[in-house]
């Protein structure tokens, strides 16, 4: 009698742990009703106990994917204060992690293009400093293949003397830095093609003061292009993009409120 | 066997009842309507949405004249079933049937249905046969996912017979052909000698969005300067109604500028895509059909280009 209790009581210990390895412990109500949305929130954002949907996180796409390769996104997470990190993710394909915004001095805003591998939810998920975290969420459909394409600057031999080369401007009365850097951004999945991609990137004053910075993942689009947003009248003359890639290469170009072509 | 689907389908197009009253059909149909433009000149008219699984990508306009043996189709339409339903529409036209194909470029809503015609002639401009053979298996894949069962059996057949610019003769019937470019990288239209029209292919639009995944807006510009000089009686746009007053060429010309006056506009004012997606077109161009898919689409097929292009180097 003991016995079967015993093993009655495992089987249910057991049955609790298998339970607790596949729910986060602040299980949500998916607005996407995904189905890999638990998975990314215990994977990618590392399980927090204070997270919910919030509708002031605005995730921005097409519909449809036209250009798999090229898909743009604007995330707005303003309407939150003290944020510290934006994390946008795909629920579905092969690398979740697209990158990840540290605003620092920026607003919680960001303009960027990534690669899609099929119909998936994107989100956007808001960390402030007390370490509670707000999601939204918008869903893209796509025919796919974004991510296990090869990049197109293999159709040019001279990719390589362009790698790192930085585009950009600075508006000031709008607060808007945008650019866009030079680089095949190989997610590893293309026959043959091993990973390279930027890893960081950073808008650096003079000084080197770190305005915002970004950490990004394969599934950034090839020739990374970002807008971010600053409170309007507040920037410098000039930034300075720097960042590095995986293989080691340094990316170091400077942005102005010069002329335009 | 023709006969009967041929009345069927004459049944369904004929019947207020078929496919708006929501009654299951056993089988997707088109129902194609020839539209007299000339003598021995039938058009049919597309819808002016994008592919959907209510119009089947019927939304392309063909034209079809009467040559010495039988009926010259010009473009064939997204599917093997649209394929079928032409050949039968152009039996009811011409008891001989068609007797070849012209394809004025390689875009899969105007030379899917080419299965269907494999035992004629099928020709085109050299470097559309050869983006047929290279994009057209992409396209399948992107058709099939978007028209699901409407695309059965469809199979790609790119253009078996390459033509040149100038005088051409298919069957019999005379036409200026013109080699053009800047929808794709190529872009044949032709003028009808005998009646004057202009089958322009997709590089005149009529109160419909122009499309421009492999688009060249300078040269597609160019070829509009020689549409707008061959002095046509009338136009058959890609896509859009009869043109008789050449009003259509004139539009397309007006977006197109619109179009990348608003990219570069965008590209100055450090817009991202999805901002640029957000402008509302004028008024004169939100009414067409497939706005504002189109624009949406031709912000991430031009957009790219135009910001590398416009945005300094920093280093």
């Amino acid at each position: 009698m003991g016995l079967k209790a015993g093993i009655f009581a495992a089987v249910l210990t057991m049955a609790g742990s298998a339970w607790a390895l596949d729910d986060p412990q602040t299980k949500l109500a998916d607005p996407m009703e995904s189905g890999m949305w638990d998975y990314h929130q215990i994977d990618i954002l590392g399980d927090p106990a204070d997270i919910r949907f919030d509708d002031r996180v605005v995730v921005r796409g097409p519909v449809e994917a036209e250009d798999s390769l090229n898909v743009p996104l604007l995330v707005d997470a303003s309407a939150i204060p003290d944020v510290k990190r934006i994390v946008v993710s795909a629920d579905y394909g092969p690398i979740p992690h697209i990158l990840t915004y540290y605003p620092e001095t920026a607003e919680a805003k960001i303009a960027l293009r990534f690669k899609i591998d099929q119909a998936t939810a994107i989100r956007a998920s808001v960390e402030t400093h007390d370490g509670s975290w707000h999601v939204g969420s918008t869903y893209i459909d796509a025919a796919g293949g974004g991510c296990t394409a090869p990049a197109h600057a293999y159709a040019s031999d001279d990719w390589e003397e362009h790698l790192g080369e930085v585009r950009g401007r600075l508006w000031a009365a709008s607060g808007r830095a945008r650019f866009i850097v030079d680089h095949p951004m190989d997610t590893g999945l293309a026959d043959g093609i091993p990973v390279f991609i930027i890893e960081d990137l950073a808008l650096e004053t003079d000084a080197g003061v770190k305005l915002a910075r970004i950490e990004l993942s394969e599934p950034v689009n090839e020739d990374p292009a970002f807008t971010l947003y600053f409170a309007p009248g507040t920037l410098p003359a000039s930034l300075h993009v720097r960042g590095r890639d995986n293989n080691g290469n340094e990316i170091d170009g400077l942005i102005s409120q010069g002329s335009l072509n | 066997m023709t006969l009967t689907r041929r009345r069927t389908l004459g049944l369904l197009g004929a019947s207020a009842l078929a496919p708006a009253s929501g009654f299951a059909s056993p089988r997707l149909a088109y129902a194609l309507v020839p539209i007299e433009i000339g003598d021995g000149v039938w058009m049919v008219e597309g819808s002016t949405d994008y592919f959907s699984m209510q119009n089947g990508g019927a939304i392309v306009n063909v034209t079809l004249l009467r040559g010495d043996s039988g009926l010259i189709v010009v473009d064939s339409g997204p599917s093997l079933r649209y394929g079928e339903a032409l050949k039968t529409m152009a039996l009811g036209l011409d008891i001989r049937g068609v007797s070849a194909v012209v394809n004025t470029h390689h875009h899969p809503d105007h030379f899917f249905g080419n299965q269907v015609f494999r035992d004629v002639p099928i020709h085109a401009l050299g470097a559309t046969q050869a983006a047929a053979f290279a994009d057209g298996e992409a396209f399948a894949d992107n058709m099939y996912r978007l028209l699901g069962d409407w695309m059965r059996g469809t199979e790609v057949v790119p253009p078996t017979a390459v033509v040149a610019g100038g005088d051409l003769v298919i069957d019999g019937r005379m036409f200026a052909a013109l080699p053009l470019s800047g929808h794709t990288a190529a872009d044949l239209a032709l003028v009808d000698r005998a009646t004057g029209n202009l089958i322009a292919g997709d590089l005149v639009f009529f109160n419909r969005a122009p499309t421009t995944p492999s688009a060249d807006l300078d040269a597609w510009r160019a070829s509009l300067d020689v549409l707008a000089d061959t002095e046509a009686s009338a136009i058959v746009p890609g896509h859009g109604p009869y043109d008789t007053v050449g009003a259509s060429v004139a539009q397309t010309r007006a977006y197109l500028d619109w179009l990348e006056a608003t990219l570069r506009q965008g590209a100055r004012d450090g817009l991202g895509m999805v901002e640029l997606m957000d402008l509302d077109p004028p008024a004169e161009f939100a009414g067409m059909g497939a706005m504002p898919q189109e624009f949406h689409r031709t912000v991430a097929h031009l957009y790219p280009g135009i910001e590398t292009e416009i945005l300094p180097l920093g280093n």
